[in-house]
């Protein structure tokens, strides 16, 4: 675990600003507010050198040639994958691979884990908060399979309700599949008592940490989660890359995802034997230089301190909260009392859509839409919501220009 | 887009709080459902067709003020009309979102409804504009469900986003 002093007085916001180029932009004319952290971050100019660099001096295939730059490339995505451990405190780096996403790591455990131990008339618990990515591998699965999907419901503040949550185990249950975060309304799911209690009734957990990721201090071994997945994207580093953590013992019991060069021992006609971890799950050439550019992403993240963006990210949000809520005719969906920096809302007699769409015009911007999670808005009854989602870089002022173009809103729909 | 006023126009607004010809049509011999995933946006169209002729029309459904505001105009324009005249706007006013029709200087039949010209400065909004043409297309030709999503993308490349 990443040793912090816990100090909101870290976060230097005017000098974070000025890592991140793309935060000077002006967009219809205004100073860019990117208030969209929660669908993809923005990245500092130390992994942009770091990609550049890679690019420049380091880059060739890996774990294929004796020549000089591929044993540097390998050496470099090599080192990538330990900080990835000690980010997330992992017991081993071979229990860190390398994935195009969140996406791709919970399709990876669904074919590799699920196809394999999930059988008919089993049952997988997921939540009412999750993100699609968490929802449609276990629906195939169960298709495929004849199993049963069971559904954690949530209060109105958006948040689990656990003792229903404990009375959906029994003997069937084979799988629990579980957001950290919510992406849609920020909750923060009290994760590490949910493992423990499936473990109590021998079911892995595989948690969605891709909203968690980028916010938070993670320890894999405290959590005792059985699977984590997280992109790199959405914490400074680029599109295209991702983790699985997963307990060795397990990853070592699962099929591969996809067959291929990298992943294999020996290959004959009649017979493939696979590699070890995490190589069995890395077919093909990864994405190297997004590998070491993710690194750098953990390098820079941890520099400002996890903790410490915690802490700021905090203040941001129950700022935007006090702020937003007071405005009349103005609902915050999701009000859970443990919340990541997302805010939620719908203004009266509007439509998201044309709440982004005004927004955008001062520079401002927030998501509008389901947030790929159709089953949060069904339960809310709304068929959309207006998302602003912080990141450490974000200020009050901006937060004061989102309240004053919700005004704006308002007064032209009037 | 300089200002959202071009956009947001005092028709489209009216049009978005008091929506015409907003129901169904009882006995209606035509039929018509569109969404649009990416927002929400659903859209029924029921209609009396005879003789070759939009009789009656009307709407019901959520969505944006573009597109509740374009519905409402659209049954408003196509009421009354033959059926090839109808197809003749779906098109015009397909081309005009899409900016592949200039309504000021090409010639067209849109009339009031080149209010609609500036989304095609906002591609994540055509389809919202789009959507109950669209629907209008899909009922004169029988198909009950459209989506804006799929092969029907009126602008590929733009569907349905992530996080």
């Amino acid at each position: 675990m990443n040793v912090e002093r816990l100090n909101t007085e870290a976060i230097n916001v005017d000098r974070i600003r000025s890592d991140f180029p793309i935060l000077g932009l002006q967009v219809s004319g205004k100073p860019l507010v990117y208030l969209d952290n929660a669908a993809s971050s923005q990245m500092p100019q130390a992994v942009i050198d770091r990609i550049v660099h890679y690019q420049t001096q380091e880059h060739s295939n890996i774990h294929r040639a004796v020549h000089y730059l591929s044993e540097l490339a390998t050496k470099e995505f090599e080192v990538a994958r330990t900080k990835v451990q000690h980010f997330l405190n992992a017991k081993d780096a071979r229990e860190i691979i390398f994935t195009r996403g969140t996406t791709e790591a919970i399709n990876m455990v669904m074919h590799g884990y699920g196809r394999s131990f999930i059988g008919k008339g089993d049952e997988i618990i997921l939540s009412g908060l999750e993100h699609h990515a968490n929802i449609v591998p276990w629906q195939m699965l169960a298709e495929e399979k004849g199993a049963v999907l069971r559904v954690i419901p949530m209060s109105d503040a958006g948040e689990l309700l656990i003792d229903q949550f404990e009375a959906l185990f029994n003997k069937r249950t084979k799988f629990l599949a579980l957001s950290h975060v919510s992406n849609a309304l920020g909750t923060i799911n009290p994760v590490k008592e949910m493992v423990a209690f499936a473990h109590k009734h021998g079911v892995p957990v595989l948690l969605d940490g891709a909203q968690a990721a980028p916010h938070q201090v993670l320890d894999m071994q405290e959590l005792d989660c059985d699977f984590y997945a997280f992109s790199g994207h959405k914490m400074c580093g680029p599109t295209g890359i991702g983790v699985l953590y997963g307990k060795a013992r397990l990853l070592e019991k699962m099929q591969p995802y996809q067959g291929g060069g990298d992943m294999i021992l020996s290959v004959t006609f009649e017979k493939t034997t696979y590699n070890v971890i995490p190589a069995k799950f890395e077919a093909g050439t990864p994405p190297i230089m997004a590998a070491i550019a993710l690194g750098a992403a953990i390098d820079y993240l941890c520099g400002i301190g996890m903790a410490n963006i915690a802490a700021y990210e905090h203040e941001l949000l129950e700022y935007a909260t006090e702020r937003v809520s007071a405005i009349g005719g103005v609902r915050i969906i999701g009000t859970a009392a443990k919340k990541a920096a997302v805010l939620s809302f719908e203004i009266k007699g509007v439509h998201p859509h044309d709440v982004g769409t005004i927004l955008n015009n001062d520079g401002i911007a927030i998501r509008t839409g389901h947030h790929c999670a159709q089953p949060v808005m069904q339960r809310f009854h709304v068929p959309a919501t207006a998302r602003a989602s912080f990141s450490f870089y974000n200020t009050k002022q901006e937060i004061d220009k989102l309240v004053a173009g919700i005004h704006k809103v308002q007064e032209m729909f009037a | 887009m300089s200002d959202m006023r071009q956009l947001y126009q005092e028709v489209i607004l009216d049009h978005n709080r008091k929506p015409r010809n907003f129901g169904s049509i009882l006995g209606a011999n035509r039929h018509a459902e569109g969404h649009n995933p990416l927002c929400g946006d659903h859209i029924k169209l029921s209609m009396n067709v005879l003789e070759n002729k939009i009789e009656a029309i009307a709407f019901e459904g959520d969505g944006c003020a573009i597109c509740k505001a374009s519905a409402s105009m659209m049954t408003g324009a196509v009421k009354g009309k033959a059926v090839e005249e109808a197809e003749v706007l779906v098109e015009e006013f397909r081309s005009m979102a899409t900016g592949t029709l200039d309504p000021d200087s090409h010639v067209n039949h849109l009339g009031k409804l080149k209010v609609f010209a500036g989304v095609k400065d906002l591609p994540s909004r055509v389809k919202c504009a789009i959507l109950p043409w669209h629907t209008l297309h899909a009922a004169l030709h029988s198909e009950f469900l459209v989506s804006t999503e799929g092969e029907a993308d009126p602008i590929p490349g733009t569907a349905i986003g992530g996080q």
